[in-house]
């Protein structure tokens, strides 16, 4: 096992300084002068130019710069951003709760409905409910997330009147976080109607950003099931008299659960880029909306730390991800 | 030929190109979803070829007396404008049927490229192995890092927003699957005996890396071809959405979307017919795709 970690650290590491090197380049290849688009409209002189140029940096020879930005790293520094001047990493912290409370949400509800599905699913191949769910599915799959996040909003929030349209809670609450969560916080606070409220501002969100993992897992399950099914040891224990629910729940589960989970750790990046999408409709004040903004206002630094901290996210995730599945299965520790 | 297009060909089968389509064509039309999503596809392309006919309109004309006007069946709909219009008066059937050439379009660069690149990588990295090996892999690592639209977002960021630099970032983000699987296919295929006979023979490295090996791992590429086709148009989609991909008034169905939002709470057919066309045209090529998967690999048959 501890090779298994090593050999998975040797691949990461190297990996980690490739994803620092790429959010350095990225930003410096962006086109329009940081500097001026810093000041605006109203131009400025010469001397105040180069003294920002200076100040940001930017004067420097490129690869002393990533050297710096390299030690700046190592002391927990990913820059300040240009626009609000607080530090990156600071403002990615605010954010990123909102961020992970979706995220969780989303995952939530794609497990507790695409686990089922998919087990079900199985056990009845070929009947409508299993051409049902593979056909949802495989509809939840191809959709484009950002048209689906409208039509949710047309008709819940626009026919029926039910849900908000944006934000994390109604302006009529207010209370300092603690955890970060909304759903969590507002039930902190008990003040009356405010869970109901971040409830409502999260539902339809959570909703477009599981769809696709929902779809993912609901398939996965069931593959991974039908797989299990077939085998051996699933045909003796019906032999053995085992009732079909003991079969399945305890035989047949617990293998097929193994890919399942690898699925549902892999699905980080996929909820990241859905971040972005699902952000952006519903005004969503989390990472991925916040990316979305610095491009627009090229804010160099912003963009600079936040794709370096996703990434590293998603590589430590999916790294979490490859220990336990590589502690669950010894098989895959021993492969190439 | 036939031996050197499904690496699990059997020997008994009958030998010739047509035969090979014949069984593929047996498999294929097994999974009806798979038959009902290349029928529509290949409706799909016809409309793209035959729009000028086909459009009642032109994509851009703007007819000012009939501004976000519904569809003919709801009250206050013309029938000279099936779909409706958007807020400037352009028909939205007309919009629509010129946007499928862009989604294809689309999906065709961006797998042709990344097809084409990631063949080579992949081929050159399961070839040689050693540092060429772990060199590319590690950069694909990185590539595969990020969260694909992120870093798609951030490449046209770069290069400027519109439909051609849209689909190369889409074509680099999707670059490490093509090359992870080449290289797995490369290596599995490297150890077949035919392969060191060529060798022993005298066969040169190129020759044998595409004419010996490459015929031999096109099955898991020809599915993952079909695959990230309707990924590329979700993408370039998305980044339309975004304000990051074709420019307005270019009618591409995402591009079209974001133009339309405003108009969420009051028309709604402006938002809701680009995405069913999104959404259909992206099943029809995933349902092909499974059907594709289903018949070039039998392994996964049925799973």
């Amino acid at each position: 096992m501890l090779l298994y970690l090593l050999k998975k650290l040797g691949v990461i590491i190297p990996t980690f300084f490739g994803v620092t090197l790429i959010a350095f380049i990225f930003i410096r290849l962006l086109p329009g002068d940081p500097v001026l688009l810093l000041a605006g409209e109203r131009g400025m002189s010469e001397e105040r130019h180069a003294e920002l140029m200076a100040q940001f940096g930017f004067d420097k020879p490129v690869i002393v710069q990533y050297g710096i930005y390299l030690k700046q790293l190592a002391s927990g520094d990913f820059g300040t951003s240009i626009i609000t001047k607080k530090p990156v990493f600071e403002e990615f912290a605010t954010l990123f709760p909102a961020t992970m409370e979706l995220s969780i949400c989303a995952i939530l509800l794609a497990v507790f409905f695409g686990l089922p599905a998919g087990m079900i699913a199985a056990t009845r191949r070929g009947s409508l409910f299993d051409h049902t769910v593979m056909t949802g599915a495989l509809t939840g799959y191809s959709m484009p997330i950002f048209w689906w996040g409208l039509l949710l909003i047309i008709f819940f929030s626009g026919i029926l009147g039910w849900t908000p349209v944006s934000g994390r809670i109604s302006l009529l609450y207010y209370f300092e976080p603690v955890t970060g969560f909304m759903l969590i916080d507002s039930l902190l606070s008990g003040q009356k109607g405010a869970f109901a409220s971040a409830f409502s501002h999260l539902i339809l969100p959570a909703i477009v950003l599981g769809t696709i993992p929902l779809a993912v897992i609901a398939r996965q399950t069931r593959s991974a099931m039908l797989e299990v099914l077939s085998e051996d040891y699933v045909r003796t224990a019906r032999a053995k008299g085992l009732s079909p629910k003991r079969v399945i729940g305890l035989h047949a589960l617990r293998n097929a659960l193994i890919p399942v989970i690898t699925v549902i750790g892999l699905q980080v990046g996929v909820l990241f880029a859905g971040a972005i999408l699902t952000e952006t409709i519903f005004s969503w004040p989390g990472i991925g909306k916040w990316m979305v903004d610095s491009i627009f206002r090229r804010d160099y630094s912003a963009v600079q730390g936040g794709l370096l901290l996703i990434a590293v996210i998603v590589m430590f995730v999916n790294l979490v991800v490859d220990l336990l599945y590589g502690l669950i299965n010894p098989q895959i520790r021993h492969r190439e | 030929m036939s031996e050197t297009i499904i690496p699990t060909a059997r020997d008994d089968r009958p030998a010739g190109f047509q035969a090979v389509l014949r069984e593929f064509w047996a498999y294929f039309s097994e999974n009806r979803g798979a038959v009902a999503g290349l029928f529509f596809f290949i409706a799909i392309i016809l409309v793209a070829i035959f729009a000028d006919l086909i459009a009642p309109h032109g994509p851009n004309v703007q007819y000012r007396d009939a501004l976000l006007q519904p569809p003919f069946w709801q009250a206050g709909g013309d029938s000279r404008f099936l779909l409706g219009t958007d807020a400037t008066g352009r028909d939205m059937l007309s919009r629509l049927i010129y946007g499928s050439r862009y989604s294809l379009f689309i999906g065709c660069i961006v797998v042709s490229i990344s097809l084409v690149v990631g063949i080579i990588l992949g081929l050159v990295a399961g070839f040689f192995r050693g540092r060429v090996d772990t060199f590319i892999m590690r950069v694909m690592d990185v590539v595969i890092a990020f969260p694909s639209l992120l870093l798609a977002l951030v490449l046209v960021a770069i290069l400027g927003p519109s439909l051609i630099n849209a689909m190369i970032a889409i074509a680099i983000v999707q670059q490490p699957h093509y090359v992870r699987l080449t290289r797995a296919a490369v290596m599995t295929v490297m150890t077949k005996d035919y392969v060191t006979a060529a060798r022993v023979v005298g066969v040169r490295s190129p020759r044998l890396m595409f004419v010996t090996i490459l015929p031999n791992c096109m099955a898991p590429l020809i599915v993952q071809a079909a695959l990230s086709f309707s990924t590329a148009i979700l993408d370039a989609a998305a980044l339309g959405f975004l304000g990051m991909g074709a420019q307005p008034p270019t009618p591409e169905w995402g591009t079209m979307l974001a133009e339309a939002r405003e108009f969420i709470l009051r028309a709604w057919w402006v938002v809701t017919f680009p995405g069913v066309a999104i959404l259909t045209t992206v099943l029809a090529i995933n349902l092909m795709g499974d059907g594709l998967r289903d018949a070039l690999d039998p392994k996964l048959k049925r799973s």
